[in-house]
């Protein structure tokens, strides 16, 4: 698991590979969260391409990050998630929270 | 129902196993050759089960898990992940979704995604004896799925 980190204009671009579950999420939020706290953008994209399993623990790392850019006043997007990883993303209604970004909107975040 | 195979695994509630244990688990199913979409379900139900028993069952400690998993001559799967913590008061708002006791990074969701990603989910506990979630998922054969052997 790991995530790589780019910036541009008010966007904060996190991608992130692997698998996610309760106990890679911890290095996962404190990467990402850092980079927020640093450059406080107003648009942070979670590009889940590259993620290859997710439990619930990737949910709850969405969630805790639109809290944090909620009191930032900015958005979360997740982009490209895979199937797999999609269903689990409609289970648990995020959208309501979070816009997901087809791969062509997303790439043009970067 | 004649059992076809079945193996059992035991490792402590340590966060790193629970790639090992999910892992695990997908190994053994795979000789029933399952859809992607099947073996991702039963990850995703035992990563949960798993990651209960370590911030819920073991909150202030170390302590046992225990994975039991069996294939039926119908080919359903069961699997049955039990500790001996703390147990769950009260079983039926704990599968309430979103409900959690911890709030913070936890979505809540736990007891949910069993329930959507298996064909039925029991949950027996005891408080201060421990847990046992058993997950039933059938895997269907080929010839069902692509109408050939």
């Amino acid at each position: 698991m790991s995530v790589t980190i780019s910036s541009k204009g008010e966007v904060l671009y996190c991608s992130i590979s692997g698998e996610i579950d309760h106990h890679t999420a911890a290095h996962l939020r404190k990467k990402i969260d850092d980079a927020t706290e640093t450059l406080m953008p107003s648009l942070l994209v979670l590009d889940f391409s590259g993620v290859t399993f997710m439990d619930s623990s990737g949910i709850g790392l969405v969630m805790g990050r639109y809290r944090n850019m909620s009191k930032l006043g900015g958005k979360v997007h997740i982009g490209n998630p895979t199937p797999t990883v999609y269903k689990l993303m409609t289970l648990s209604g995020i959208e309501r929270i979070a816009t997901i970004d087809p791969v062509e909107n997303t790439e043009s975040y970067r | 129902m004649k059992l076809k195979n079945k193996f059992s695994l035991s490792f402590p509630s340590r966060s790193a196993n629970e790639s090992f244990a999910r892992g695990s688990v997908a190994a053994f199913v795979a000789q029933l050759d399952p859809t992607l979409e099947e073996i991702n379900d039963i990850k995703t139900s035992v990563s949960e089960a798993v990651t209960n028993c370590i911030v819920h069952a073991y909150k202030n400690e170390v302590g046992q898990i225990y994975i039991y998993c069996d294939i039926a001559d119908d080919n359903t799967v069961r699997i049955k992940i039990r500790d001996k913590g703390c147990g769950i008061e009260n079983i039926k708002q704990a599968m309430e979704p979103l409900f959690t006791t911890i709030g913070g990074e936890r979505a809540g969701l736990g007891f949910a995604v069993m329930q959507s990603f298996s064909d039925n989910l029991k949950v027996n506990s005891k408080p201060g004896k421990g847990t046992t979630v058993t997950i039933f998922k059938k895997i269907m054969p080929r010839y069902t799925v692509n109408g050939k052997q």
